[in-house]
């Protein structure tokens, strides 16, 4: 018995959301992709219709990055062939279009140009982007030209954004200056108590004194006396007593933080080289990311989409790989381990951040795409989630929902918007 | 207050005033029992010690390692933590709503009414909300059964093998000419019908018995009667502005109440705009919810429901000029008023009746018919398919199986062990049935009789349809996988018919194809339409002809007249307000709903009148076990409650009790009274004269929430009026409470307007709610609808009895009298039929919120949208806040409610795997020890705000609605931004800023004359507005 769902789904068998932000528009597809080769078709198809224009190029790169990257760059073939100058080797600009929309419906058609490319990339199709409008397809060209005539050394490898610094308060070395300097201080106290000690000594020495007084001026100040006295027995323990103090209350503090945290997956998949090597955007293994509380770990039909094609990694040869391919033929979902685990008490929305908020995925995860062995890099304790919401302007650019406030906000105060200003520090805004 | 002499009460033991009450009146929480105090001795203290020390180097160690497993192969429509939609119907018996259920990673957690639907009209029922659980109930079948050897566990069967065995068993009945009956409640489902009539082509012996557990047989008989066919007609309550009822419930338990609700409520509300309303007549002996919602009630014995009728139709026949009939009795008090109301609002007035008897039912159709009812507000060419059960058929075939003429039986989702009165006698018969089967999709009283089980899905489970109307369809779609080994029964009967083709879901597709399907567009996209919406509806071909009344007044007279009088007690037999026929008996949810109006739950009793309980002692639910004895039926012994209202003389007990096969939750509560049942004139009689009614001398403590959180006689909760003062365009509520300033004690200001907090500034949303005390009916749907929302804990009996119910969201309900205070005579006498408010009352969320000042360590601040937050997990416990609050709202987890054994009968949503699915994963599980209560379903604001930040738009007015509001059939909750000026809530309240400089402070004026809110004078400055209630009465009586 099938269950239909209530909505119908599209044509497509996607992880699309078209109503999604027009540069999301599509972050997964099913098939591997190919594209256009024939380098020697020399002749031109409009290819001065694509758009020089600043706006286009950029509207055209975040496509590029959130749909195509995963299987083709400009300069490189990767799963599909690069794409440079594909404008002019492709049969027409039209051809692109129709292709990239449905190419398996181009293929079918009996276009030659089309068959030679799916044969040349072991048959396998491109994912048809039918939820892309003309002008987003010609944006991506636009982007493509621009890449393509860049000269090699303009050609700048995007960083991503570093990791916003942990915690808050005075750095380390802050700390030590002024450690040196409150030690500097003591010992020239202890130099000054000396002076005074023999001073007052001479002094009386210089006058009559009875024995009783003689002794104890006299008696030296020896090792033993030192720490037998009270004065020296009280600033010890309560010395001992507020580190001990401080210690406990650190180990409590950090009962449950698990900053750190990197187990041992299953598979061991690096970050390292799908998202730092071979420059994936998150967004499109993380398909819940712009939607939904859940970021979502991909499901393996996700991996299946390139490793139908890669079998054979980098650094692990082919053993993690099988483990997928395993998974995807044993129909097992593959058991990984939650790193980031928030309490039940705390509600948190991915969406929210990413999508509203515009927050880099690494501000909170560090440099993920650095890492071979994924860790908890921030401490998602409260404090840590408070304090950001402190520092934070609302991104209120070019989003309606916040232009009321904004303007309600300009009026009493002087500096940006931050998350605070708008509630983000009320309890209930995380917890219910 | 207007009329400032009126008082309210809660309860017996609040008019009575007994010491008892006094004492406790002004606790929230009932004293501890023994059981709970606490010696500590000192090994508990080293025994706390040890734990502590091991818990908190437990605690140190590492997290334990949890997993996160995604899918192999995602489906497009599920995203994790994205809730999607379903739209389906809920069919129970001859119940129906066309709802939409909420799904989250695959699992129901919600069901909501569907607005598309012109029946139901996105109204919902208890029942309905709570359903919900019963597909989480443990004690379901998971798979097949067959026969249990003597002293043994039924044998689990695969399909395979009992298709075999039955299938063999039917052939060889079907060899030998067998008789073979299908039994079941009203069907609605044209595919299930359709799929009975296949069975009945292989099997040509088979007959379809139709019962109900709330029968309308007597209306069929006497609609065939007066109009040549058996059928019941949609009636309107929405076009009359005159409503006579003689006893039915119709806003409780008869017919179709979520449809009769919507259709009131059209009538009951008023406005500035619309000083106009319905009057409402009703002439009863138990108070029903419907009683008590009237304008004018009075109380009548059962015996005397014919008599007035037939008055009512003899004083309106003299005025249309026609033959009166013999007998009546105008005596009856408001007899002769509802009668002239009726005449001069012919043609949009209603005269209904819930007797099962067919001569009443033919004056009444009488009535109609001299009133011109039919073709306004009650149309017969619209039949509708609840209730079709036949009593006679129903009757027959119970001899038929005890005389041994029957060979095989199929229960189809049906219980008459249980819920007939000839169950007992049937049960015993079915052990000489060669073959017996059930469908249900639980055992039951009459599944532990049957030879085999064949699970059938929960509705949420299956597809299926239903026609509860002509030409009105509905789809259901299942919103899970099947969690068991069960099977659609439909599918069932298919295969044992010989189809090739068993599915039922192509079954259905086929049919509708069949059916509806005109041509165009492809049929995909006409199923896909008519699965997106749940329902299609067909326009009504045939010509709207009124046929003509040709039922025989006179000989329904008669027979009236002919009626025995009761000697001793009658007795009256009614679905309550939450377990209602006892079919969802198992659900812990309606078992901890409050009757709407007795307010007992876990508890089953006998209503007796305080006239006729006057030596029994009041204090606070102790009361004695009464037994009552229908003459030739086993007597019953059930504790006595005391109930306002109830015709002294009459005794009144709810069905739905006495389970024995229900389940864990519901087994051994109170006795089942469907055996008290008789027949009369060949259809079921839920009344019975002659009832000996006697005192036990055993104690009885029934829960009831009633009594808990009173508001000490303050007379600032509840504002009334009467229409006719309501009608003059001055009218304003009479109580404007004010303060005196220190400045000069001679001049009085509105309490908000003296203040020493500076107030806050909600310069984003402004949340608030308006209830209309008006249309609010009090069915407590709201109520089930929060607890399924927000991960309410049920608690059960006990914890009520020690006043520690969780609800988040409470009705009360007063009584109301006119006599003085210190009037004690008179309150007497008017507590006999009193008045009665039903009052939703929740967190206030105030401005000025006095919990948030006490609390020490702020665990319950203010929101900048209005909210009071309340965060568990700073909460140590204190309880300051629930001692401070004035509205009582506030609720003490006494106990962890979640994974622990001791709570797992009662509360399975949080202690039982199956049940944990019903949760919503939005909202915290609340642990021991911290306090809880209305968050204004902070969950969905939050999550509405989300939509609109995410596609970059302001938030459109009205996007978020809570809960309560989503349930309330009657709309009578309305949730808001108040900081808009074009949400429903701003525009019902005609609220503006008290400054409109500063539009976004909290103070804020509403220019609805009829806007209260409750204990204004102590200046919390509540963010909920009560609209003041209006009785359709003439002035001189209020």
């Amino acid at each position: 018995m099938s269950s239909d769902s209530r909505f119908v789904p599209l044509v497509l068998k996607t992880d699309t959301e078209p109503n999604m932000n027009r540069n999301f528009i599509s972050s997964a597809c099913k098939f591997l992709s190919l594209v256009f080769v024939f380098a020697f078709l020399s002749f031109t198809s409009n290819a001065q219709d694509i758009s020089t224009e600043p706006a286009a190029i950029s509207a055209g790169e975040a496509l590029f990055n959130a749909n195509c990257k995963a299987c083709h760059r400009v300069k490189t073939q990767l799963v599909g062939p690069a794409l440079q100058d594909v404008y002019n080797r492709a049969p027409s600009i039209d051809w692109i279009k129709s292709f990239v929309k449905n190419s398996s419906g181009v293929i079918a058609s009996g276009d030659d140009y089309a068959n030679k490319l799916y044969n040349q990339y072991n048959k396998t199709q491109m994912t048809a982007f039918s939820s892309f409008k003309d002008e987003d397809i010609m944006n991506i060209l636009a982007y493509v030209k621009a890449e393509t005539e860049k000269k090699e050394d303009a050609k700048k490898v995007p960083t991503p954004t570093p990791g916003q610094s942990d915690g808050g308060g005075v750095s380390s070395t802050y700390l030590n200056v002024i450690l040196g300097g409150m030690l500097l201080i003591l010992v020239l106290l202890l130099v000054i108590l000396g002076f005074l000690v023999s001073a007052l000594k001479r002094f009386l020495d210089q006058k009559e004194l009875s024995e009783e007084d003689k002794e104890i001026v006299n008696s030296p100040i020896t090792f033993g006396s030192v720490t037998r006295s009270s004065g020296f027995i009280f600033i010890v323990v309560f010395l001992c007593g507020s580190l001990g103090f401080k210690a406990v209350i650190n180990g409590l503090y950090s009962v449950g933080v698990q900053q750190g945290y990197a187990p041992k997956q299953p598979i061991a998949f690096s970050h390292k080289i799908h998202a730092g090597q071979m420059e994936i955007d998150c967004k499109y293994c993380h398909v819940g990311v712009m939607k939904g509380k859940s970021a979502t770990i991909p499901s393996v039909n996700i991996c299946m989409n390139c490793h139908n094609q890669i079998k054979a990694g980098t650094q692990t040869g082919e053993g993690e790989i099988a483990k997928i391919t395993a998974a995807w033929e044993n129909k097992k979902p593959i058991e990984w381990v939650r790193i980031h685990n928030l309490p039940d008490l705390a509600y948190f929305n991915h969406s929210q951040h990413v999508n509203v908020a515009g927050v880099e995925c690494q501000t909170c995860h560090g440099p993920i795409e650095t890492m071979d062995v994924v860790r908890q890099h921030s401490l998602l304790t409260m404090g840590w989630c408070i304090d950001c919401h402190r520092k934070t302007d609302v991104n209120t650019k070019g989003n309606a929902y916040y232009d009321k406030l904004v303007e309600l906000h300009n009026k009493s105060k002087k500096t940006p918007m931050k998350v605070e200003d708008e509630g983000g520090l009320e309890c209930s805004k995380c917890h219910y | 207050m207007e009329e400032s002499k009126k008082v309210y009460w809660k309860g017996i033991e609040q008019l009575a005033n007994n010491p008892e009450f006094v004492k406790h009146a002004h606790e929230e929480f009932a004293q501890p029992g023994p059981e709970e105090d606490l010696g500590h001795s000192r090994r508990d203290f080293l025994k706390m010690m040890g734990f502590g020390v091991s818990a908190v180097a437990l605690a140190a160690c590492e997290a334990p390692v949890r997993k996160a497993i995604p899918y192999v192969n995602k489906p497009v429509e599920i995203d994790p933590s994205i809730a999607n939609y379903y739209a389906s119907t809920y069919t129970n018996g001859g119940d129906y709503c066309s709802i939409v259920v909420k799904t989250r990673e695959g699992r129901p957690i919600k069901i909501d009414g569907n607005a598309l639907s012109a029946v139901t009209k996105g109204g919902t029922s208890a029942q309905v909300e709570a359903s919900l659980l019963s597909l989480y109930d443990n004690s379901r079948l998971t798979g097949p059964r067959g026969a249990a050897a003597e002293g043994k566990k039924r044998e689990k069967l695969s399909w395979e093998d009992l298709d075999k065995q039955v299938g063999a068993k039917l052939s060889e009945i079907a060899g030998k000419g067998g008789q073979i009956r299908i039994v079941s409640n009203t069907i609605l489902s044209p595919s299930t019908r359709a799929a009975i009539e296949k069975f009945k082509a292989k099997y040509p012996t088979t007959q379809v018995v139709q019962y109900d557990q709330s029968s309308a047989y007597g209306i069929l008989k006497a609609n065939e009667a007066s109009f040549g066919k058996a059928f019941i007609p949609s009636y309107d309550f929405s076009k009359a502005s005159v409503i006579v009822s003689v006893a039915a419930d119709f806003l409780g338990s008869w017919i179709s109440p979520i449809e009769f609700t919507k259709q009131y409520a059209i009538t009951r509300d008023v406005s500035e705009e619309k000083r106009e309303m319905s009057r409402h007549y009703q002439f009863e002996s138990i108070l029903s919810i419907t009683g008590a919602n009237a304008d004018y009630r009075t109380q009548i014995k059962p015996s005397e429901e014919g008599a007035a009728l037939v008055a009512l139709y003899n004083l309106i026949a003299s005025k249309a000029g026609k033959p009166t009939v013999s007998g009546g009795d105008d005596k009856i008090k408001n007899v002769a008023k509802a009668a002239d109301d009726l005449w001069a609002a012919r043609g949009k007035a209603l005269v209904v009746a819930g007797s099962n008897d067919k001569s009443i039912q033919i004056i009444v159709n009488g009535i109609n018919d001299l009133l011109s009812s039919y073709g306004t507000t009650i149309d017969v060419n619209l039949p509708v398919n609840y209730r079709q059960g036949d009593d006679a058929a129903m009757a027959a075939f119970v001899s038929e199986a005890e005389g041994g003429k029957i060979d095989g039986v199929i229960f189809y989702n049906c219980n008459p062990v249980y819920d007939h009165p000839e169950g007992e006698k049937l049960g015993a018969a079915l052990k000489g049935i060669a073959l017996t089967v059930s469908t249900g999709y639980k055992e039951e009283e009459t599944g532990a009789l049957v030879q085999y089980l064949a699970p059938d899905h929960h509705f949420l489970e299956a597809w299926n349809d239903a026609e509860p109307k002509l030409n009105h369809y509905s789809l259901g779609q299942p919103a899970i996988t099947p969690i068991f080994k069960t099977r659609a029964a439909q599918e069932t009967l298919l295969l044992w018919s010989g189809e090739a083709n068993a599915d039922y879901f192509e079954f259905v597709q086929s049919n509708w194809k069949t059916w509806f399907y005109k041509g165009t567009p492809d049929f995909q996209s006409f199923w896909d339409k008519a699965l997106y919406d749940g329902i299609l509806e067909v326009p009504t071909v045939s010509a709207a002809v009124v046929p003509t009344f040709a039922g025989d007044v006179n000989a329904a007279a008669s027979t009236i007249a002919s009626t025995p009088k009761s000697a001793g007690f009658e007795l009256v037999i009614y679905e309550s307000g939450n377990v209602g026929n006892g079919s969802q008996a198992n659900n812990p949810l309606l078992q901890e709903l409050p009757d709407p109006i007795t307010k007992a739950v876990w508890d089953h009793y006998v209503t007796v009148s305080p006239k006729d309980a006057k030596d029994i002692n009041f204090a606070e639910s102790n009361t004695k076990y009464f037994t009552v004895t229908v003459e030739g039926k086993k007597p019953v012994k059930v504790p006595v409650l005391v109930q306002p209202g109830q015709t002294p003389g009459t005794i009144g007990i709810p069905v739905g009790y006495g389970r024995t096969k229900a389940g864990k939750v519901a087994d051994g509560i109170g006795q089942n009274v469907y055996p008290l049942l008789a027949t009369v004139n060949g259809s079921l009689s839920y009344t019975l004269n002659n009832v000996k009614f006697e005192k036990t001398n055993e104690d009885y403590q029934i829960a009831q929430t009633q009594t808990h959180n009173t508001y000490m006689g303050r007379e600032t909760v509840v504002q009334e009026t009467t229409l006719e003062k309501f009608q003059d365009k001055h009218w304003d509520r009479s109580f404007h409470p004010t303060v005196s300033t220190w400045a000069d004690p001679k001049h009085k200001v509105a309490p908000g307007e003296v203040s020493i907090w500076k107030g806050h500034e909600y310069k984003d949303h402004h949340w608030g709610m308006a209830i209309d005390l008006n249309t609010c009916i009090g069915c407590g749907a709201c109520v089930v609808a929060c607890n399924v929302e927000n991960n309410v804990s049920l608690v059960g009996r006990e914890e009520v009895i020690n006043r520690r119910e969780m609800h988040w969201l409470r009705i009360d309900r007063y009584y109301s009298s006119d006599a003085k205070i210190d009037d004690w005579k008179g309150i007497e006498e008017a507590a006999e039929n009193p008045e009665v408010v039903f009052q939703p009352m929740l967190c206030q969320h105030c401005n000025n919120a006095p919990c948030e000042t006490v609390c020490p360590v702020a665990a319950t601040t203010h929101s900048t949208e209005g909210l009071n937050q309340m965060t568990y997990n700073r909460c140590i416990g204190t309880r300051y806040c629930a001692n401070n609050c004035p509205y009582k709202v506030r609720r003490f987890n006494w106990f962890k409610y979640h994974d622990n054994k001791q709570f797992e009968t009662v509360n399975p949503a949080m202690n039982t795997d199956l049940g944990k699915m019903v949760l919503n994963p939005d909202v915290t599980v609340r642990s021991r020890g911290v306090m809880e209560k209305c968050s204004f379903c902070v969950q969905r604001i939050q999550s509405g705000k989300l939509t609109a930040k995410k596609e970059r738009r302001p938030m459109q007015e009205d996007e978020v609605v809570t809960a309560c509001q989503a349930s309330c059939s009657t709309g009578a909750i309305v949730f808001g931004d108040i900081n808009n000026p074009e949400s429903k809530i701003s525009k019902l309240l005609k609220i503006r800023p008290a400054d409109p400089e500063r539009p976004h402070r909290i103070d804020k004026i509403t220019d609805n004359p009829r806007a209260y809110q409750v204990l204004e004078e102590i200046g919390v400055k509540p963010n909920i507005w009560y609209l003041t209630k209006v009785r359709n009465k003439d002035a001189a009586k209020a």
